[in-house]
């Protein structure tokens, strides 16, 4: 094909190398930006910004509105994503505070160290027991830690309802249908760690992005099985009741059980800072720990701190 | 070169006129002449770019000695972030893509090719307006309503009407892309049917052919290139889509056995795992090259419809 080649195009070699390396520059120098920190002391509306666990989310947003009844000028937003989301962030010096459903590993506490120079502080706010999910015309009422690691363990034994004497009604297949989350999730890590034993899990599980999707997956599967926050409960789904051994008693999630330690997969919820917190990062996490705090912690659904663990006002 | 004699005066009246221009628009049109050029030359600097970048990145895990090529394009096993045993094998993955994308085009093709014959050939112009502007409609749903719509309102029907266990699942995906494929296909197969010229319909016509073996017989042989290019991307989208495909495939490390299991795509594993892998990580250089694998995935893609295309205008 013929091309037009305007008159000025041999002139302009040295434009195009020009031109080259500035749009490198460019490049380099807009990496270079999105490495710096977010927060800004001093203007005059103050932004926290706050991301991580998936469990948390709800809770998080709903302190976040209610603390714009308290202090105005301070805006947080919060996103999800998972804790090992947050975590990451975190490292990197991009948020202020992280959520997180589980301990943060001695090997990311040494890369927020080595990248940011600060040791991250670790505050507990609240707990959470870790609720099982079926259907809710699955007859199973209860299960205990060995049977859950049979099912979502790499090599376990169970795989069929029938193997757990159960028949479901309604349903076209015996398999189990396993929900579980995806590997940037707490919750995931807890069970991996608490009820697995850091075994693996078996490969072909669904794995949903939130705590929520878990719910409404199982709540839509007659034959499936999940594991998310006590929080996500809603009547479409039956939260099963826990034991350690078979020849333990079985005790359902509820606030009750979570703070006398007796429901078997209990956790504690907490918030990470880069070093100890300063200015509107503080006065945020002192409010998120008084009573006003987990009166919204109890509100969505999770379990407050025990009146002597608060932060006093 | 010398101006013939007779020519002199008429060079001299523009070589005059061009210097009467003002300084500014002389410079103005320079500048944005300069702008303009930048403008095209920059899209090559960035395609470069990010193939330097995901290239660079992906590049410390080749030589890293625990991991095989072998094993990531043949083993099936992905364990990221396990605590005894990492594996990074993304067979599976490869197996969702291509099912999902597979199934697809198999629902998008003569859905997309049906309603662009129709268009260009059987209606008339108040439809053709209208149906237009509804598919590029459609093509504006950004995708995660798309997935949105695929997690909620099609799994309950798929359980319903195919007895399924799970709603989320290839058949799943694969009607979300498919119906995310069909606004592409469309209108680019209209264009590829509007291209053959009238004289071949005429002719067609003139010979007592029925309007369907003037379709069948005439117009989609002529027209073949332009189709073929418009499936492909068409294929192009659906590989490289995300979101939709996270919502609705159900996410599983699993290589389907039918069209009711569920599977990972390649794109969908990188959008949930790179946010929580630590830079620099093994796992963070092999989600690169799961990058790696997409880019030569859909450069070969475009480069066939480009190059289909290509062959088209020859003609």
């Amino acid at each position: 094909m013929k091309q037009y080649v305007p008159y000025t195009f041999s002139l302009k070699l040295s434009t195009a190398a020009v031109a080259a390396a500035f749009a490198v520059s460019l490049l380099q120098t807009g990496c270079g930006k999105s490495e710096s920190t977010s927060s800004s002391e001093t203007a005059k509306t103050q932004t926290i910004q706050n991301k991580g666990s998936d469990t948390m989310v709800n809770l998080a947003q709903a302190w976040a509105e209610e603390y714009k009844k308290v202090a105005p000028d301070v805006n947080v937003e919060v996103s999800g994503g998972g804790s090992g989301v947050g975590i990451a962030a975190l490292e990197k010096g991009t948020i202020d505070i992280a959520n997180a459903s589980r301990n943060m590993k001695p090997e990311e506490v040494e890369a927020a160290k080595k990248n940011t120079g600060k040791a991250p502080k670790e505050f507990i706010v609240g707990y959470d027991g870790l609720a099982i999910y079926v259907h809710k015309d699955n007859p199973l009422n209860e299960i205990t830690l060995d049977q859950i690691a049979q099912i979502y363990m790499e090599g376990g034994a169970l795989t069929k309802w029938s193997d757990l004497g159960v028949t479901i009604p309604g349903a076209s297949g015996d398999e189990i249908v396993r929900v579980s989350r995806q590997s940037s999730s707490g919750t995931y890590e807890f069970l991996r760690e608490h009820v697995l034993h850091n075994k693996d899990y078996k490969l072909g599980s669904r794995d949903m992005n939130g705590s929520k999707e878990v719910v409404e997956l199982v709540s839509s599967t007659r034959t499936a099985i999940g594991y998310s926050g006590m929080g996500y409960a809603t009547p479409a789904v039956k939260m099963l009741k826990v034991k350690k051994t078979a020849s333990d008693p079985a005790f359902e999630p509820n606030v009750a059980n979570t703070l006398a330690k007796t429901y078997p997969i209990a956790r504690s919820l907490q918030v990470y800072t880069l070093g100890e917190p300063q200015g509107a990062v503080k006065k945020y996490i002192d409010w998120m720990m008084s009573d006003a705090g987990q009166k919204v912690v109890e509100a969505s659904g999770y379990v407050p701190l025990p009146a002597e663990a608060r932060a006093k006002p | 070169m010398n101006t013939p004699a007779i020519l002199k005066p008429v060079a001299q009246t523009f070589a005059v006129r061009k210097a009467a221009r003002p300084v500014w628009a002389v410079l103005g049109e320079r500048a944005l002449e300069v702008l303009i050029y930048l403008c095209g030359f920059s899209a090559i600097v960035f395609v470069l770019g990010i193939f330097f970048f995901v290239f660079k990145e992906a590049f410390p895990i080749l030589g890293h000695k625990q991991f095989s090529l072998g094993q990531f394009l043949f083993s099936e096993q992905w364990y990221p972030t396990s605590e005894v045993n990492k594996r990074y094998g993304v067979l599976a993955m490869i197996a969702g893509t291509f099912s999902v994308t597979a199934l697809a085009m198999l629902i998008a093709v003569p859905f997309g090719l049906g309603t662009a014959i129709y268009l260009s050939e059987f209606c008339g112009s108040w439809v053709r307006e209208t149906l237009k502007v509804v598919i590029e409609l459609l093509a504006a749903i950004p995708s995660v309503v798309w997935g949105f719509i695929g997690l909620t309102v099609m799994s309950r029907l798929i359980t319903k009407y195919t007895g399924a266990p799970v709603g989320v699942n290839v058949l799943n995906g694969a009607i979300v892309l498919a119906l995310m494929s069909v606004p592409i296909i469309v209108s680019i197969g209209e264009d590829a049917l509007k291209a053959v010229p009238d004289s071949y319909r005429e002719a067609g016509l003139a010979l007592g052919a029925t309007r369907w073996q003037l379709v069948w017989r005439v117009l989609l042989p002529a027209a073949k290139n332009g189709l073929l290019a418009a499936v492909l991307l068409g294929v192009g989208r659906g590989v490289g889509e995300t979101m939709a495909v996270l919502m609705a495939t159900g996410h599983a490390v699993h290589i389907p056995h039918s069209i009711f299991d569920s599977v990972r795509t390649l794109t969908a594993n990188i959008a949930a795992e790179l946010g929580e892998a630590p830079a620099n990580s093994d796992h963070y250089h092999v989600l690169f090259l799961i990058g790696v694998l997409l880019f030569m995935m859909t450069f070969t893609v475009n480069l066939a419809a480009d190059l289909i295309v290509r062959g088209i205008r020859r003609k």
